[in-house]
């Protein structure tokens, strides 16, 4: 091959085109290579030394859940044409992928019920912040109004991203549970470039929806003149709800994002998974990422392409609607495999048993002396309770009993107002025994609290 | 290459049809499981303001229909197993299945990212690992790993550059790109609210010194490049472009898509630069899932670190790994978070395994593997006499990927790049890039990588010129192909003027 280019040595190749200034001169300080049964069980070691999902009883969610993940998603995922190609830029050799984005978009739609869908962004809060700069390319607003009730981790990312393009955050706090309705139409005003809530929110609760949207719109009327533009109207939906929960496009939304983890996608500590962008028609010219859409071949066949793709950083440059260039292609692929193994009558059940199983975990733990409801909403998979006790030490003593009891808000959020607060997440896999041993754990911890703290009272000074 | 037939394949005479288009009413798959609990009002449950109407119009299928429709589709793909995939600045190399297996264990695929860090010490002391290994691979010691891909860890480095400026009391409002750029460098800085100001090319494909001189003032934020650039070239004046953006107090931002030509052989720490962000789908065997998912880590030096995003992995004074969000991070401004948790952890376990299989030496060996088998390609097709209508853009030899140039093709044989590229595709190769970078003519870019062997790289040349002598007999095949794929050219134009991005329900 050497001779064939017509240089001496491997190393002539390189310094004829690397000054020596920049040349390493040395090896790497890796660890040397190891053959693959060594990896493996280095691997293993590190898995072994994390408690998974499989080995406690989880009740933990805050944007990433247990549901079951059905055995074809893991089969089509694994399958070299879906797992190895790249982008599809050559539609005549991947229209298996381009069909399934188009079939992604069909679902997402029909869940959202709203007009268009991309193929997937990155994962549900960037997804948030990316609707935030689709409404400013729109509006050309300077402040985004966010409702408290999102994930702290969209709010903080929302605030790192829309600071680059020059947005203002204006949060507005809960009442019961739920975005408060007053201080929500009082923070939208002319400026507002877009309105985002969470649906249901953080601590579980169901908002609702179409007074949320209707407020927004009208709050960036002013006196008689009917507003230039008005604000974005961008809901963050937890897609499994769906099945139950009214759509966010019935509702007043304009765009609707999230996390695409439950369906059909693994825990994997928190990514890969997807995130879906669905909007209103009159938006489609300013959505981020790729978009499949669906023409014919020179014979006349149906096929699929990459679309509108003059929207995108490879063409646009500077003035492109995003710089995102991938999709989640694999992670949306396992989100439509389990939409379909779900189907119509499914989604709805699914729903069904996860409002039946949530509201008895929920009424049972509530029940429990030093529980009670953080807020009376209805919820759908999650709600939240506050323990009068410390909840960490609720946590460790649960675990003990290999009962993982959900989230310490608290140590997520840092919110002074979030001091005792439980998130409990219930998926279909959490069956009615699993939660009586939830709260006979969580029972026993806080007896166990109680005892220590008048055991530590009583010895004396 | 027998010469192309009217006669359809078994595949072409296989129409499309959705799964929205397939199944009955009533069939399904999913069994629900029984409530168990007491049943409860379900206005109590959920009032019907709150409720949906109709279900969503979800597919209708059982398990075989399903398991038959996706498997049936996944064959109208073309895929890296299955062929040569020399798409540039792609770097689509093997993706051991390894990763696959140890991603796919309980203790990392069903960890949820909540878990308490005394009970996931073993994710958390991985992502320390291979925070370390890119830093030693970079020559740049902070790193975050968040960023969920290449364009994300891009948009890091610019906000974290703009903090970095703003810290110090400045505003600075121009970031510099070569005309070479890839297009997510002008978007990310859109992004980010800075503005774009391009630096020329000079006439051996590297930075254009003197241009860069006249525009590099007090108000560049930074200068976003790629080296080796996206013409395969290493820019031999690095040393000196990096004098040049420092002289003006701006940052060097790397953009990592070609770090598969120097791996343990060149650092961009070492070439002067601040950030880098490295394409772990790319250098680091992620696989492209058809576009997605990837991961873009970025590493740093230590003036920009205190702007790093959070959260990242810290050693406690016992030993222990914790997630860091900024306690412990000496000085830190953080630009923040920037998406849910702690980033694609299931990559970085691939890529952590990728690193502990080839070791320091092996990385090395994959990116002069990855040079030779470019320069060999390149040298091969100028021995077959093809560089008279497919010359090599810019220098004599390449690192990892060459662009070369369609004109005289296109006005010697009538054919395109565009027509070579679905040519290729009847002999059973994915294209190259084409069409990039712009300021090459009928681009043509090439990136066979390290795991192709000479024997696929003979096979290809050959293809190649097979095509070029069938060109020259009759330009028409070319122009019509492909013949044999499951479809044939798309009208993209008619997709665009009218969108169907849905099937219609």
């Amino acid at each position: 091959m050497l001779d064939a280019i017509g240089v001496g040595s491997l190393q002539e190749i390189f310094e004829r085109q690397i000054p020596e200034g920049v040349r390493l001169g040395r090896e790497l300080d890796l660890p040397a290579g190891l053959p693959e049964q060594d990896v493996y069980e280095h691997l293993k070691a590190l898995a072994d030394r994390n408690t998974s999902s499989e080995e406690e009883l989880s009740f933990l969610g805050a944007g990433m859940y247990d549901h079951y993940v059905p055995a074809i998603v893991d089969m089509l995922m694994e399958r070299s044409e879906f797992l190895t190609p790249y982008t599809p830029y050559q539609p005549e050799i991947s229209q298996g992928g381009l069909q399934v984005m188009f079939e992604y978009q069909t679902a997402i739609c029909e869940l959202t019920g709203l007009d268009v869908s991309n193929a997937s962004v990155y994962e549900g809060p960037s997804a948030v912040a990316a609707a935030g700069y689709l409404a400013k390319l729109h509006n050309g607003g300077s402040r985004f109004v966010v409702s408290a009730g999102m994930h702290p981790h969209t709010i903080e990312t929302l605030r790192t991203l829309a600071h680059g393009y020059g947005m203002d955050v204006v949060e507005v706090p809960l009442r019961d549970g739920v975005t408060d309705p007053e201080a929500w139409a009082q923070a939208i005003d002319e400026h507002t470039s877009a309105a985002i809530f969470a649906q249901p929110n953080f601590y579980g609760a169901v908002e609702d929806a179409v007074a949320l949207s209707a407020a927004a719109k009208a709050g960036a009327e002013t006196d008689g003149a009917a507003p230039a533009k008005t604000p974005v109207v961008v809901a963050q939906v937890d897609p499994i709800a769906l099945g139950v929960l009214a759509p966010p496009g019935e509702c007043g939304v304009d765009v609707a994002v999230g996390e695409g983890q439950s369906l059909g996608n693994r825990l994997d500590f928190g990514g890969p998974s997807f995130g879906f962008f669905a909007a209103r028609e009159e938006y489609l010219r300013r959505m981020p990422g790729r978009i499949a859409g669906e023409t014919l071949d020179v014979d006349g066949r149906r096929g699929f392409v990459l679309t509108l793709q003059t929207r995108e950083q490879h063409i646009r440059r500077e003035k492109a609607t995003s710089n995102i260039c991938t999709a989640q292609a694999l992670n949306a692929l396992a989100g439509v495999v389990y939409l379909t193994w779900l189907g119509r009558a499914g989604i709805v059940e699914l729903g069904e048993l996860l409002l039946a199983r949530t509201h008895y975990a929920r009424e049972k733990l509530a029940a429990l002396d030093g529980v009670e409801k953080l807020h009376d909403q209805p919820v759908i998979r999650e709600f939240a309770v506050r323990l009068d006790v410390d909840v960490a030490a609720v946590k460790r003593r649960c675990a003990a009993r290999g009962v993982n009891p959900g989230v310490d808000v608290q140590a997520l959020s840092g919110r002074p107002e979030d001091e005792g607060v439980l998130l409990v997440a219930i998926t279909e896999r959490r069956t009615r025994a699993h939660i009586d041993r939830l709260v006979s754990a969580v029972g026993a911890a806080i007896v166990a609290e109680r005892a220590k703290a008048v055991a530590e009272q009583a010895v004396p000074a | 290459m027998s010469p192309p037939t009217a006669a359809e394949t078994p595949l072409q005479r296989q129409r499309a049809q959705t799964i929205f288009q397939k199944g009955a009413r009533g069939r399904r798959a999913f069994v629900c499981p029984p409530h168990e609990v007491p049943d409860v009002d379900p206005q109590q449950l959920l009032p019907t303001r709150f409720r949906r109407s109709e279900p969503p119009r979800l597919p209708e299928v059982s398990e075989p229909e399903i398991v038959r429709h996706y498997v049936g589709i996944s064959k109208r793909n073309f895929d890296l197993d299955s062929g040569f995939y020399p798409l540039g600045s792609c770097t689509m190399k093997h993706n051991p299945r390894l990763h696959e297996r140890v991603a796919g264990l309980a203790g990392h695929a069903r960890l949820h990212p909540l878990q308490d860090t005394e009970r996931s010490q073993g994710a958390l002391e991985l992502m320390w690992n291979l925070q370390g290994a890119l830093a030693e691979i970079s020559g740049l010691p902070h790193v975050s790993l968040q960023p969920s891909a290449g364009s994300h860890g891009e948009l890091a480095g610019v906000l974290l550059t703009r903090a970095y400026h703003e810290a110090r009391g400045e505003t600075r409002h121009k970031v510099l790109t070569p005309d070479t750029a890839h297009g997510t460098n002008p978007a990310t800085v859109t992004m980010a609210g800075l503005e774009v100001v391009k630096v020329a090319t000079n006439a051996d494909g590297g930075v254009d010194v003197d241009d860069l001189r006249a525009k590099a003032d007090g108000d560049v934020a930074c200068l976003m490049l790629t080296n080796p650039n996206t013409l395969g070239l290493f820019d031999p004046n690095i040393a000196e472009i990096a004098e040049i953006v420092h002289g003006v107090g701006a940052t060097l931002y790397y953009d990592g898509a070609n770090l598969n030509a120097v791996m343990g052989l060149s650092r961009p720490g070492d070439m002067g630069f601040d950030i880098v962000h490295f394409n772990r789908h790319k250098s680091f065997t992620q696989p492209h899932g058809g576009g997605g998912p990837g991961s873009g880590p970025i590493a740093v030096s230590d003036r920009v670190a205190p702007f790093l995003p959070v959260p990242v992995v810290s050693r406690d004074e016992h030993g222990g790994f914790e997630l860091d969000y900024g306690e412990h991070l000496a000085g830190t401004k953080t630009i923040g978070r920037l998406r849910g948790f702690h980033g694609n952890y299931g990559c970085f376990v691939r890529s952590y395994a990728y690193i502990c299989s080839l070791g320091g030496d092996g990385l090395k060996d994959a990116s002069e593997t990855a040079v030779l088998n470019a320069n060999y390609l390149l040298a091969l097709l100028k021995r077959k006499g093809l560089a008279e209508y497919l010359p090599l853009a810019y220098g004599e030899l390449c690192l990892h990927e060459f662009v070369l140039s369609g004109g005289p093709m296109k006005r010697a044989l009538q054919i395109k790049t565009l027509d070579l590229a679905k040519r290729l595709l009847d002999f059973g190769f994915h294209p190259p890039t084409v069409y990039f970078p712009l300021l090459v003519e009928e681009a043509l870019m090439v990136e066979p990588t390290e795991t192709e062997t000479k024997e696929t790289l003979d096979a290809f040349a050959d293809a190649i010129a097979e095509i070029l002598s069938e060109a020259a007999a009759d330009p028409e095949i070319a122009q019509n192909a492909p013949y044999s794929t499951p479809v044939r050219r798309l009208d993209e134009a008619a997709a665009a003027k009218r969108p169907v991005i849905r099937q219609a329900l």
